[in-house]
């Protein structure tokens, strides 16, 4: 079996975010960047697929020289090679088609991602990634197995879950639960070293949105504390001040 | 103990000196200690029991002789991975890090170093992989700061040796397969040799009642009459050099790794100075508040860049024992001091459990003490400026 996973280089989920002075560009400064969490669930079971059942693993990742160390952590979490597409990861359109541009030649099994990025949530990548290579697509899914040529999948809906029966090749994208993510180990990390990181131009797909300007949430209001032995005192604010009432 | 929340402290940029590779190492370690320490270590210290579960774990990030090379079952890792993982390590609990430095640099490295073939294909894969735990035989009741005067000693049988003697202090005597044991041969000079647990006459007593490094089990090392075969004794070296090397080695992980603890005390005392409010305000807006993280942070700055610069060092083979005593002293006194201020800024939860402060400060009341003391790191320092030596 060949699988294909698409990683993003996200910052780390505790970052404090903060924009450039203009207001036009995340500000990167200091940050620490990780494998976007839900591309790595699905690098996982990409991994635990793999270890059953043969075959190779694949990650790439759109992205300027930056985000290798994020690729070299896949390739010591396990994957076999990578994949860079040097561009800037700009619009969901330009990444699924860059994408997709390199996996139609590769007739992956399965190419894997995440259900969405953690920095811009789009949550268009792989449905797109989908569409150009003319693949089923099942997007959020929280369980996997494959069955030869087929494939069972899980889906979190309303109340319960909904079972979905796939036939090889497709696309899925990941949400929490589709595997637990494994900790690099010492031999994982020596051998990334030397494991394959191909980098190929991009063939410069059509963008189709640029973020204009950024704003941050307005800071909160400051919290009014009323004794519990007053609660007059709150009727009289919500009404004088907050005049909701 | 409460959620792990630690996040690293970087002010000098530090970081922008190590490789890629290095940051993996620590990120992998840091979410195996929160992943596997974390959650486990209050209820471990309390008990006062080594939690062996996460041995495998630790081989897995290679805590265990991370500088041995490959063929061995090491990572051949350089020295600055090492301190890393050890900082990492330390950043959880301090006895953590003294079992897995006892492993890889005061057992598996004398083996690598000063063992024949045969001892290091015997012992050093099954020691990385955390399948064999070891432990270290230096210290006496009678002769601490003063290894030379040791009275172990072994005689020669013909086709064998005979061991007979007590060490102390040993940590991971309780729990070891095998002891790296240091004594005198009948001309008086200090060999090196691998005590096997099963040898007839070797017995390894715990040491009850710690109210440090409880997480970590330490005990005696017995030998009565212990017959030691020819092929245990290491070839490569005859003196105190032997145990003094592994020493350099076990102290240079030590200065990397009580910055853990530093770190995680200043991590939780900034994070609560800021959540607890006093007077209406955070305590963190008053100036003896301030006065103790500013002076916390500029300590683990210092030593931080003291670390980064002693591994470049050691990566050249360029570091004397003397630059090694003065990390390890000033890092664990910096961690000690620090792990105190922090206990004050966290008031009353500071001594509790759901704060990971005492045991850290608990912790580092030994880790000033053992491989060499306080005073004796200044003294070693204070003969390497003079010329001359304080305490032979």
């Amino acid at each position: 079996m060949k699988f294909l996973v698409c990683i993003s280089h996200v910052p780390d989920t505790t970052t404090r975010i903060t924009f450039t002075p203009d207001g036009k560009a995340f500000n990167t400064a200091g940050v620490q960047f990780i494998i976007n969490p839900y591309d790595e669930m699905a690098l996982t079971r990409a991994l635990e697929l793999k270890e059953a059942q043969g075959g190779t693993v694949t990650v790439i990742n759109v992205g300027l020289a930056v985000t290798e160390p994020t690729i070299r952590k896949a390739l010591a979490i396990g994957a076999d090679d990578a994949i860079r597409i040097n561009a800037e990861p700009i619009d969901a359109l330009f990444v699924a088609n860059e994408i997709a541009n390199v996996a139609k030649n590769e007739k992956y099994d399965i190419v894997f991602g995440g259900r969405e990025s953690i920095d811009y949530n789009g949550c268009q990548v792989m449905t797109m990634v989908a569409e150009f290579l003319e693949l089923p697509s099942v997007a959020i899914a929280t369980k996997l197995d494959v069955n030869g040529t087929s494939a069972t999948l899980e889906r979190e809906i309303d109340g319960g879950k909904e079972i979905v029966s796939v036939n090889l090749p497709f696309v899925v994208s990941a949400q929490k639960d589709f595997a637990e993510p494994r900790i690099p180990n010492m031999r994982g990390i020596m051998s990334a070293r030397t494991k394959p990181l191909k980098v190929v131009e991009p063939t410069n797909a059509i963008k189709a949105s640029a973020s204009v300007a950024f704003q941050s949430p307005p800071a909160k209001s400051e919290c009014k504390m009323i004794s519990a032995e007053h609660p007059e005192e709150l009727i009289q604010l919500l009404h004088t001040e907050a005049k909701i009432i | 103990m409460a959620t792990d929340n630690y996040q690293g402290h970087d002010y000098y940029l530090i970081d922008e000196l190590l490789t890629d590779e290095h940051k993996l190492i620590r990120d992998t370690a840091r979410t195996f200690v929160k992943k596997s320490i974390s959650p486990i270590i209050e209820e471990a210290c309390q008990k006062s029991e080594f939690p062996k579960q996460i041995v495998k774990g630790l081989a897995e990030i290679g805590a265990f002789g991370p500088t041995i090379p490959q063929e061995y079952g090491g990572a051949g890792l350089d020295y600055i991975s090492y301190g890393i993982i050890m900082q990492e390590i330390e950043r959880g609990d301090s006895g953590i890090r003294s079992m897995a430095s006892v492993q890889g640099s005061l057992v598996m490295y004398p083996i690598y170093a000063f063992g024949s073939e045969e001892q290091k294909r015997k012992w050093l894969p099954s020691l990385a992989a955390g399948e064999k735990i070891g432990c270290f035989g230096l210290t006496e009741p009678d002769h601490g700061s003063n290894p030379n005067g040791m009275v172990s000693n072994i005689k020669d049988k013909g086709t064998y040796y005979l061991l007979n003697g007590a060490k102390m202090w040993i940590s991971n005597s309780p729990i070891a397969d095998i002891a790296v044991v240091w004594a005198k041969d009948e001309e008086g000079v200090i060999r090196g040799m691998i005590v096997e647990r099963g040898m007839e006459g070797f017995t390894t007593p715990e040491t009850h009642g710690k109210w440090s490094l409880r997480a970590s089990a330490t005990g005696e090392l017995v030998f009565d009459n212990v017959k030691i075969p020819k092929e245990n004794v290491f070839p490569g070296v005859k003196g105190l050099k032997g145990p003094l090397s592994c020493l350099n080695m076990a102290r240079y992980g030590i200065s990397w790794g009580s910055v853990g603890p530093a770190l995680d005390c200043y991590d939780s005392a900034l994070r609560y100075s800021k959540q607890r409010i006093q007077f209406g305000k955070p305590i963190a807006s008053f100036q003896l508040t301030q006065k103790k993280l500013a002076e916390m942070i500029t300590e683990i700055t210092k030593a931080q860049l003291l670390c980064w610069r002693l591994g470049v060092l050691m990566n050249d083979k360029r570091a004397t024992p003397a630059q090694i005593s003065m990390a390890k002293r000033n890092n664990v006194n910096m961690a000690l001091q620090i792990a105190r201020e922090a206990r004050q800024i966290h008031g009353g939860m500071g001594i509790t459990g759901e704060y990971p402060i005492m045991r850290h400060m608990m912790n580092l009341e030994s880790v000033i003490t053992y491989e060499g003391t306080h005073d004796i790191h200044l003294l070693i320092t204070g003969m390497d400026v003079t010329g001359i030596s304080a305490f032979e």
